[in-house]
This record gives C-alpha cells, sequence and structure tokens, in this order.
C-alpha cells in the first residue's frame, strides 16, 4: 500500500496567501495543485514536503487561456483538458492539442495543470517540450513582484526548474507571429503512457513562403526539454520541404542524448527523435499553408 | 484535521489524516467498498470516482483536497432500486467478468453519458482509455455503454 508520508496541510486563498505560507513555512513546504505529479512522488517517498499548501481554490483565478494578437497568455492553474478542450488554443497553437491527446487519461487530465507540469520539470513530460517548442515564459512570482524566465531558464534539469521555494509560477506566455503553425508527435508503448520519445515543431514563413524561423523541442531524449538552435539556425532562410526536414531530423537526431531503458533503445529513440522532428515539421507546414 | 464534504449528496464530516487519501477515506472511513483500490499508482482507474461530476482517481486525491467537494461513488447510481442505465447496460451486454474494474467503468460511463448522451464507440473507447479491464473485456464495456445510451430509461425493453 502506497501512502505519502505525514503532512500537514493547508489552503491557499489568494496567490499572495500561498507566496507567504512557502515564505513562513520555508523549504519543506510545496505546492499542490493537480497533484498527478507529486502524490505519487510522496507515495513513494521520493518527495517527503512536511507542509502540503493546496492552491486549487485558486483555480478560478489562475484558469484562463487569453489569446492577443502578439501574445498568448495561460493560467498556471489550467488543466490539461481545459487546454485539450479550447478550440480557440488550437486554432493558433494547435500543438497544444496534439500533445493534450496523448497525455495520460481523461480522468488524470480532469486534474492536472500546465503549471504542474512544467514544474515538475520531467524530462520526458510533455508540456515542457511543448512550450520550449513555442519559445514561451514563464511569469513567476515571489514576495517582491514578478520575475519572467525563457523556457531554457525555466527548466534546470531533471525536476529542476527557476522557481524558488518561496515562489509560484503563475502564468505562462506564447508570443505570436505572424504565419505560422506548430504540432506535436510522441511514440508511447501504450495509450497515455509516458513518451519513449516525442517531438514538438513550430514553424514560421515569411511573406515569400521561405522558413522565417522554425523551432524544436525534444522530450524523453536527454536530460532536459531545451529547444534545438542549430536546427531553428539551419532552417531559417530555407524552402520548406522534405530536403530541409530531412536536415532537421539529422540534427536532432546528432543533438538528443537519449538512454538505454525500459522503453527503449538509446539508438531506437534516437531514430524516434529524427523521424518525429521530420513529421511534425511538415504538419507544422502543412498547417500554415492551409490556414493562409 | 477535520474535513467536511459532500458524498453521494450526503454532507460527510470526519477527522482524518491531511495524508488520507481518498479512495481509503471512502471504503475505510465510510465503508463505501464499491471504489475499487487497485494500482495504487493513478493508472488503473478502478477507483474512479465523480468529483464536481467529474471522473477523477480517487487514489490520487487527498481527502483533504475534496473538502468542500462533491463525491459521487457507484454507490449512488442506483436509486430507489432501479439500476442506473449504465448498471443495467453492463448486465444486458455482460460489461464484466471479474467485476474489479466495473466501479470505475460505471463512473467514467456515467460521466460521459451526462455530457453526450449519443457517444460514438470512439468517444468510449476515449472516455474509459484511462482504466483497465484485465480481463480484457472491453468490447463488451464498450457495448454496455452503447446499450445505456440508447436506453436512457435503463429498463431493458425485451
Amino acid at each position: 500500500m502506497q501512502v505519502p508520508a505525514p503532512i500537514e496541510y493547508e489552503r491557499a486563498t489568494s496567490v499572495e496567501h500561498a507566496i507567504g505560507l512557502l515564505t513562513r513555512l520555508g523549504d519543506e513546504a510545496r505546492l499542490i495543485a493537480g497533484g498527478h505529479s507529486l502524490l505519487p512522488m510522496m507515495k513513494l517517498r521520493l518527495a517527503n514536503p512536511e507542509y502540503l499548501i493546496d492552491i486549487n481554490d485558486l483555480h478560478g483565478q489562475l484558469s484562463y487561456i487569453d489569446i492577443g494578437a502578439t501574445r498568448v497568455r495561460i493560467g498556471a492553474m489550467t488543466r490539461h483538458r481545459e487546454l485539450l478542450e479550447s478550440v480557440a488554443l488550437a486554432e493558433v497553437c494547435p500543438i497544444f492539442r496534439d500533445a493534450e491527446r496523448v497525455i495520460a487519461d481523461p480522468p488524470v487530465r480532469n486534474r492536472g495543470t500546465l503549471g504542474g507540469a512544467l514544474c515538475q520539470a520531467d524530462p520526458s513530460e510533455d508540456l515542457s517540450s511543448v512550450c520550449t517548442t513555442l519559445d514561451a515564459s514563464c511569469v513567476i512570482r515571489g514576495r517582491d513582484g514578478e520575475r519572467v524566465v525563457s523556457m531554457d531558464d525555466f527548466h534546470r534539469g531533471p525536476y529542476e526548474t527557476a522557481v524558488r521555494h518561496d515562489e509560484m509560477l503563475i502564468e505562462v506566455r506564447i508570443p505570436m507571429r505572424p504565419h505560422g503553425s506548430s504540432a506535436y508527435a510522441k511514440v508511447d508503448r501504450r495509450a497515455g503512457d509516458w513518451a519513449v520519445a516525442a517531438a514538438g515543431a513550430a514553424l514560421w514563413l515569411d511573406e515569400h513562403g521561405t522558413i522565417a524561423d522554425a523551432r524544436v523541442g525534444l522530450a524523453a531524449v536527454g536530460p532536459n526539454t531545451t529547444g534545438i538552435p542549430a536546427i531553428s539556425e539551419a532552417l531559417r532562410g530555407r524552402a520548406p520541404g522534405e530536403d530541409a526536414w530531412t536536415e532537421a531530423a539529422a540534427i536532432a537526431e546528432a543533438a538528443c542524448r537519449p538512454v538505454t531503458d525500459s522503453r527503449g533503445s538509446a539508438d531506437y529513440k534516437r531514430h524516434l527523435a529524427g523521424e518525429l522532428t521530420r513529421r511534425t515539421l511538415r504538419t507544422a507546414w502543412e498547417r500554415v499553408v492551409a490556414w493562409r | 484535521m477535520e474535513v467536511t464534504l459532500s458524498v453521494n449528496g450526503e454532507p460527510v464530516t470526519r477527522d482524518v489524516e491531511a495524508r488520507l487519501l481518498l479512495v481509503h477515506f471512502l471504503r475505510d472511513e465510510l465503508g463505501l467498498t464499491g471504489t475499487h483500490w487497485g494500482c495504487d499508482t493513478s493508472n488503473c482507474g478502478s477507483c474512479v470516482v465523480l468529483y464536481d461530476d467529474e471522473p477523477v482517481k480517487s487514489c490520487t486525491v487527498l481527502t483533504a483536497m475534496a473538502g468542500g467537494h462533491d463525491v459521487r461513488t457507484v454507490e449512488d447510481l442506483e436509486q430507489d432500486e432501479v439500476l442506473d442505465p449504465v448498471q443495467q447496460g453492463f448486465m444486458e451486454c455482460h460489461g464484466l467478468q471479474c467485476g474489479f474494474c466495473t466501479p470505475g467503468m460505471l463512473m467514467s460511463a456515467r460521466a460521459l453519458l451526462d455530457r453526450d448522451p449519443d457517444p460514438s464507440e470512439d468517444v468510449i473507447r476515449e472516455a474509459i482509455s484511462g482504466q483497465i479491464c484485465r480481463c480484457t473485456g472491453y468490447a463488451s464495456i464498450v457495448r454496455s455503454v452503447r446499450w445505456a445510451a440508447v436506453h436512457p430509461e435503463g429498463r431493458s425493453e425485451a
């Protein structure tokens, strides 16, 4: 029987209250949102916080998808299901719907949140890869105000983020550029499982139909879900097409650092990183063309 | 700590440990053993209950977190000795073999039909995709949910 170690439980009634509790209780306190990353870790005694601060009462305040002309703002308490079911978000960032369709299962998606997924910083986690692909920024609030960090700075390594113990992730911001689209693809062993490997791609065209910029983010093939700047450099100014996707796939294969485990061999994962990069770039491009 | 929540429409107040998982609260504190405790790892879905009308895995929710919320378990499906259409459907279409996954399957099916009274087979399969039937009786389960969709009054017309 898996049960967490004894804990003290508090409910936060506002963001300020949550940050006040974190400050007062110190680094033995953890925020709990959906709980679908933290509670399993607590049951396995991999995480042993003394205090849990439940922020689910902040759902009304921190669950939103605000789509503007130059950026999309998503509240950290937005649940997976809300991301999956947002038609407006799928129109501007179809990568979210692609990813959410293959994240866990409906009961888990009813609870898990965007902020919780990012703060867990699991190298196999899909939304970290999605946000990296989209060049998102994370808004972190503390006692002294807010700071905004890029995904590359946010994701410090496996299970490690830029959020300090007395701070809270409250929003994710995604810059919007014209003539762009995105896609996500994952290979898993069974429906809703963690990825064997996964890739996200985003692509923007200029007025001549040439690639203005492109980004790729991989999951589960290295200690981090960082983007691959070399792909962006190789694709900028190129004509979209199979030659470009193949070159990007080769860069992804060379850049990733998979390890052999029960989900597959390092060679297989490397192959997937390349193939999924090729497919998601192709899909993102087809979506831009269809959209224009 | 003292927690008050609504279980099957009735307010319930208990003094519990903050670490107590909802599945154990329902089974051990309230004696509602219809909710099954399976894998402990939010994979199998036999512990699915409705939490504010939506399915959640009760092995991955603290009782304390459910305070102030509305929880419904499989015991709430039958009303006045009349089976819920999903229960009747599982009976009509052989939707259970060993029965271990059944309470979770029934609750997910109920939530699905409340939202979408006429779901396709694909939609049903997606709705129960967080649940494992170790007897592998998925085809019968899907047929059972379809039966309930076609018979919203529940009883067999035969």
